[in-house]
């Protein structure tokens, strides 16, 4: 038998609720896992990507062997764990002989994974070994500047999914009304060669210049890595559609020839096609057509031999 | 000069993401510190034209500090999950809207006419409570031993039921279209209780039979004895294709295999023969073989262990058969 299951405090209905699908999406909620073996740079990688993105990230501790991206089996961990945190992208870092310092980042769509990007860490630098004046350091929460330089960002099939996903990891919450005093980050990308990227984190200083538009200067603060690209796994078409459709794609279809009006109420216009006349079939007239015009011509023939027999007599 | 730069660079100021696909870093790898240097300014760059456009537009000013309004952002990026399916309308709102009957709000408190005051719709000590009511006056139709408050609660009781089975019923049919309220969880489901009740990952066509095949090769006579169900195909061959070539020849037919090896021979001993042997290193191999054998041999008695293995490498004399020439 069905039975209906409502949550019965009124908090964990609303955890519920925040978590439903919306119209209009803020931003996603980040996972930072660990693999079965990870090296020293790898986990102060994700230690301080945690740090960078406090407010919106979930960090596990532990370590998951279960947990292969690239593998058809692997996922069904991460797409447990997307569940239960709410989840939609994850970072997830691991160290083998084969892939040193490796990193999947990867989104999910509906809890399932979506798309899949894996970079190796290269000349890592943390964000303690970063001295700089501490009035500039950027406060926790704040919407970063994503700056992406580099023709390889637009040729490369591989940094173009790079960049999409790095995007969707710095954003931060997507909000309408922005507060100017709270600009005090930026990422850098660069693509210095096609299968590099060199990522940084800048803190802003805004100087006074003539204008309104105060001078922006970066000082470099926190991580900054090289990302080399290895693997990625682009999502498949359908998916893809679905993903990116959004409420407003389709303009509702006017339904065409039909009118509404108060006064006379729905209209409809038919169009006739040009009608020519003299080329329209009727039926046919013409003699021997019919069988009943033969049958009434025999018959008459038959009366009128009989009549003029009759008559004849 | 600020409108070209703006053209060049591709900036979406609802995301603070600004993309300049112009510039080349120069492929000869200068120090690292003039590299990072040359991504910094590039990036000042994107930052300030960003920051133009951001600073120009019209801020309202509170407490904590101008505020602006943002653009939209106008990179496509994926969503996170499907855009919310609109729900079904219940059997009630069905009835309702080919009635044209409209929702009227009811008001929390009504006028109780019998107690001269105002008392709540719903709860405690309400309106018209079934309950209250001490006396119910006897009809022509009822039947002399039966109970008219227990009559009472019975209908109530019904009533009840038929509501939550009505209301289950309309569950259903969201559910069916996708649309089940976040909160709510039908439980014959197995899936857990959770915000986004997404309808289960549709397999295609090509998975099923990949999992299938799986299935019939884990099978003790590898899934070729299986059952088959209607319309279900036998599975393609799977492992390598070999292609073997008839030994004897048919009529008339050159001998497919001699020719197969002639071709060989042929090519190895024709005149671009070094284009395909490479003749060092084929020397190279044969020659550092000749010194493992001979070390091998000579150390023999010390090393037991590398020379036991390349004996047993070695295909084995047969005792057995005595030599063809006996020195007499």
């Amino acid at each position: 038998m069905l039975e209906i299951r409502t949550p019965k405090t009124g908090k964990a209905k609303r955890v519920l609720e925040k978590r439903a699908p919306k119209l209009v999406e803020t931003g996603r909620k980040t996972l930072i896992l660990h693999g079965t073996k990870t090296s020293a740079t790898v986990s102060s990688v994700l230690m301080e990507l945690y740090r960078l993105k406090k407010g919106g990230a979930i960090k596990y501790s532990r370590r998951n062997e279960n947990i292969r991206p690239f593998e058809s089996g692997g996922e069904t961990s991460l797409e447990f764990f997307s569940q239960k945190t709410d989840c939609s992208i994850f970072v997830y870092g691991s160290h083998t002989k084969k892939r040193p310092d490796n990193l999947v980042l990867g989104r999910m769509y509906d809890h399932q994974v979506y798309d899949l990007i894996e970079v190796g860490i290269e000349n890592f630098k943390s964000l303690l070994s970063f001295s700089y004046d501490k009035k500039f350091a950027p406060h926790e929460g704040t919407k970063p500047f994503i700056c992406f330089t580099g023709e390889g960002f637009e040729n490369v099939p591989e940094l173009k999914h790079l960049k999409e996903v790095l995007t969707d990891l710095f954003r931060g919450e997507v909000v309408d009304n922005l507060n100017l005093t709270g600009l005090d980050r930026a990422y850098v990308c660069s693509a210095i060669s096609p299968t590099k990227v060199f990522l940084t984190h800048c803190a802003l200083k805004l100087k006074r210049s003539g204008t309104i538009v105060p001078r922006m200067e970066l000082v470099e603060v926190g991580p900054s890595m090289d990302l080399v690209i290895r693997r990625n796994r682009l999502p498949n078409e359908s998916l893809m559609k679905e993903a990116m459709r959004t409420s407003k794609d389709k303009p509702k279809k006017k339904e065409k020839n039909v009118d509404q009006d108060a006064v006379r109420g729905k209209i409809g216009k038919i169009y006739m096609p040009d009608q020519k006349l003299d080329e329209m079939h009727l039926h046919d007239k013409s003699k021997g057509r019919k069988r009943e015009r033969k049958e009434s011509k025999l018959l008459n023939e038959e009366t009128d031999s009989k009549k003029n027999k009759k008559s004849s007599e | 000069m600020e409108t070209e730069t703006d053209q060049i660079y591709h900036l979406d100021v609802g995301n603070l993401l600004g993309f300049n696909p112009n510039h080349r870093f120069p492929s000869a790898p200068s120090s690292r510190e003039e590299l990072v240097k040359e991504c910094l300014e590039e990036s000042r760059k994107l930052v300030q034209a960003i920051a133009n456009a951001l600073f120009n537009f019209t801020s309202t000013e509170t407490n904590d500090g101008p505020i602006v309004q943002l653009p939209p952002p106008t990179t496509k990026l994926p969503r996170e999950k499907h855009v919310p399916r609109p729900k079904p309308p219940t059997k009630w709102e069905e009835f309702a809207l080919k009635k044209g009957i409209q929702k009227r709000k009811k008001d929390k408190v009504v006028w109780d006419e019998q107690t001269d005051q105002f008392k709540r719709r719903h709860g405690y000590d309400r309106v018209n409570d079934d309950n209250d009511v001490p006396i119910i006056e006897a009809k022509a139709t009822d039947e002399p031993g039966e109970d008219p408050f227990a009559k009472r609660l019975d209908e109530k009781k019904k009533r009840v039921g038929k509501q939550q089975k009505n209301r289950l019923q309309n569950l259903k049919a969201a559910e069916k279209a996708g649309a089940l309220p976040s909160h709510v969880q039908l439980a014959a489901t197995s899936l857990p209780i959770s915000g986004t009740k997404s309808q289960p990952k549709k397999i295609g066509k090509d998975e099923l039979g990949d999992v299938a095949g799986l299935a019939a090769t884990s099978t003790a006579s590898g899934g070729k004895f299986d059952k088959k169900l209607p319309g279900e195909k036998a599975p393609k061959k799977q492992g390598k294709h070999h292609k073997y070539l008839p030994v004897v020849a048919g009529r008339g037919a050159v001998n497919p295999e001699k020719e197969q090896t002639n071709n060989v021979l042929s090519k190895i001993f024709s005149k671009h023969s070094h284009e395909i042997l490479n003749v060092g290193k084929a020397i190279n191999m044969y020659n550092v073989k000749k010194e493992k054998k001979k070390s091998g041999r000579s150390d023999k008695s010390g090393r037991s262990d590398k020379s036991g293995r390349s004996d047993k490498l070695k295909p084995k004399k047969d005792i057995t058969k005595k030599p063809a020439n006996k020195a007499k």
